[in-house]
């Protein structure tokens, strides 16, 4: 049987972060940016698109500057609403601006072994582990590709990665790992195996893809290229911008976000003038660099603002939105993870991002922790209560209880606590102990988390993949693969 | 004595600012100072300057950058007048530099690169989606020291290895040291590949890079 999915629904909570003025200064900006100064697309596929649409192309740079009108006409014709399909339609996920969905998070190169601890180089087993342990848990409502599978081969490495989480887990595959054309149409002919069919793909589609932009102002061309096979397929596509203060971006806030969503925006402009209507949507992971080393930092109070910010921009564009939570820039999972994955959690679901990615990785999404993962799991489900807010009414009230008990006596024994003790929020992996209880063990969430952890992957049996199907798409990626052998040799 | 023009020009690193450190460089020029003697009494106590005051914790990425910039428009204003007198700007190595075939990341490639410039190496940058072969043939037309070479991807990491292979295969490793870079890469991976050096930031890269020159 398909475990239920949790996700943020029917808000109690809004935040204030950009008024409507605030928005269009940033849309009217971003507009200026890609018609003043273009933004590269180094696709022939691509440029030929945007220049049958009279966007003025330069074949030498890639450089495309295409006016507001063109753009924003482009952006009307994607879908605001669609689902996420999931082999069991059950576990289906409704992006329709009521639901906040966290995925896992990618892709690490690195795991902290579930037995020996011990830190080694990821591979394709991982995957399917970390697929069995995220099919089993409610939390987790679809799949990156957490892990790169470094023991197979690059040219077809994703598609080995999408067959170990679609063999290990009923929910939605989302790839961040698909990064060529030819890759992409292997990865289509898979869905559509697992879907039954081109035209069945196309109405529950059980596979998504996100492509990273290049920032500051370009995309990868590859990418694009792989981008656009998808759309062509009905598969929805999405494009993340990881432009960072200070080194992809301004210094700014303000002005990093009009560098990401020029990123963003351009693709899904192009995804719209090549497939008119195909299920698109926004993605960003902005951050600010450190100051120091210029790195990717994982978290900061620049973070967790763009994490609110982004899905304001993509609520003005009328498309789902995947933002980067969680990810914590932290080596091991300790106070840094738990502030960082908390603030960046709550800011990204408080504004109703649609997916938020993700669960499980450390070290600015290089190193996977099951321990982590769990406990990223807590913080979305504590999340999940707080935006439940605050319902006042008689029930909630309680008037007659709190009269029946009155001045000195306890609520312990009134049928109303027995009633709604439920609902408060019973932490899994949160420290309440005596202190003499703690002495004994001096043991700690990271322990608990671990050894659920243990459990879930030595027990939880997900629905198989039918062996057939499962032949079949390997059959599909070895074809790929010899096909390549023929073309190197 | 030209002690206040020398000042000048470490105030200019100091800024940040390329145009006055340009024009100071064509000024020592016209003044017939010795090249030589206006980078290392005038421009580099600036980048020293900027990196003692980064080192303690007062100057931040962004003025390295700029003071490096600088820095390497004095340099190459001055080069010419050296090149006529035959001296030569001492540097602690020359390092070739690039963004592995396929991958078109260069923020972090091109960081290091700035960063080894300013640190006293002399840097050829050959930019994004370079061959190892490219790389390689760079390296031995102009005797480098250091192949630098970064992957995003850890489908494009991959051909890191084959830059240290193609060395080898030119005879030309016993000479050349190897770093990489890149989000993917691990320490366990330059061991694997045999590589020499590796670096999460591009500080970490210079300190990396003049280790492996035998400098401290």
């Amino acid at each position: 049987m398909a475990g239920k999915i949790k996700s943020v629904t029917n808000p109690g909570l809004k935040l204030q972060l950009l008024s409507p003025q605030d928005i269009e200064k940033i849309h009217q900006a971003t507009l200026d940016v890609i018609e003043s100064v273009g933004v590269r697309f180094p696709s022939p596929k691509a440029l030929d698109i945007w220049a049958s649409h009279g966007a003025s192309v330069d074949r030498e740079t890639s450089i495309v500057k295409a006016s507001g009108s063109l753009v924003e006409a482009a952006l009307k014709k994607a879908p605001p609403v669609y689902s996420l399909a999931a082999r069991d339609s059950s576990q289906d996920l409704p992006l329709d601006g009521n639901h906040v969905f966290v995925g896992t998070d990618g892709c690490g190169v690195e795991v902290l072994d579930i037995y020996s601890g011990e830190r080694r180089r990821s591979r394709l087993q991982d995957i399917a582990e970390i697929a069995r342990v995220g099919d089993f848990l409610e939390e987790v409502a679809f799949h990156w590709v957490a892990v790169s599978a470094q023991d197979y081969p690059p040219e077809s490495r994703g598609l080995h990665e999408l067959k170990a989480v679609w063999e290990n887990s009923t929910k939605h595959v989302q790839t961040e790992s698909i990064y060529h054309a030819r890759e992409a149409e292997v990865a289509v002919e898979m869905a559509a195996a697992v879907a039954g069919g081109r035209q069945a793909l196309r109405q529950r589609p059980v596979l998504s893809i996100m492509q990273c932009t290049a920032p500051p102002l370009g995309h990868d061309g590859g990418s694009l290229e792989a981008a656009l096979v998808a759309a062509e397929a009905g598969l929805p596509v999405g494009f993340m911008t990881m432009s960072a203060c200070l080194t992809t971006g301004p210094a700014t806030l303000a002005g990093n976000l009009v560098v990401g969503n020029a990123e963003v925006i351009s693709a899904l402009a192009l995804i719209q003038l090549a497939y008119p209507g195909a299920s698109v949507f926004y993605a960003a992971a902005q951050t600010a660099s450190d100051l120091r080393s210029g790195a990717y930092t994982g978290g900061g109070p620049e973070d967790f603002l763009f994490g609110a910010a982004g899905n304001l921009l993509s609520d003005y564009y009328n498309v789902p939105i995947s933002m980067g939570s969680f990810a914590t820039g932290a080596k091991q999972p300790d106070w840094q993870a738990g502030i960082e994955n908390s603030l960046s959690t709550f800011m990204a679901s408080v504004v109703m991002s649609d997916m938020l990615l993700g669960v499980g990785l450390l070290h600015g999404s290089r190193i996977w922790s099951y321990a982590q993962m769990l406990m990223d799991c807590e913080i979305f489900s504590m999340v999940v209560k707080m935006m439940e807010g605050i319902p006042v009414d008689d029930e909630n009230l309680a008037l007659d209880v709190i009269k029946a008990v009155g001045p000195g006596g306890n609520f312990l024994k009134q049928k109303h606590t027995l009633k709604h003790m439920r609902d408060l929020y019973l932490p899994k992996y949160m420290d309440r102990r005596p202190y003499n209880q703690w002495e004994e063990q001096k043991d700690n969430a990271a322990d608990w988390a671990l050894a659920k952890a243990r459990q879930i992957l030595e027990t939880h049996q997900p629905a198989p993949l039918d062996p057939v199907l499962s032949a079949e798409l390997s059959r599909m990626i070895t074809t790929l693969e010899n096909s390549t052998r023929i073309n190197t040799d | 004595m030209h002690e206040q023009l020398f000042k000048e020009m470490a105030q200019s690193i100091i800024d940040g600012d390329t145009e006055l450190a340009e024009q100071l460089a064509k000024q020592a020029m016209e003044l017939g100072i010795d090249p030589l003697e206006a980078i290392n009494q005038g421009f580099v106590i600036g980048v020293n300057h900027v990196g003692s005051e980064f080192s303690c914790g007062n100057a931040f990425l962004p003025e390295l950058v700029m003071a490096g910039e600088a820095m390497k428009t004095a340099v190459s204003t001055l080069e010419p007048e050296m090149a006529r007198r035959g001296t030569e700007r001492q540097v602690f190595g020359k390092v070739v530099i690039g963004t592995i075939e396929g991958d078109i990341h260069d923020i972090g490639k091109t960081l290091v690169a700035t960063m080894l410039s300013a640190s006293g190496f002399k840097v050829f940058d050959l930019g994004v989606d370079v061959s190892a072969l490219k790389l390689v043939e760079k390296a031995r037309q102009e005797h480098a020291d250091i192949v630098a070479v970064s992957a995003l991807l850890t489908t494009t990491m991959v051909r890191q290895r084959d830059v240290v292979e193609a060395l080898e295969d030119m005879g030309l490793r016993p000479q050349v040291k190897i770093m990489v870079g890149g989000a993917p890469v691990t320490r366990e991976w330059v061991t694997e590949i045999g590589a020499d050096g590796y670096s999460e930031d591009a500080i970490g890269a210079v300190q990396v890079a003049k280790q492996l020159m035998g400098v401290s």
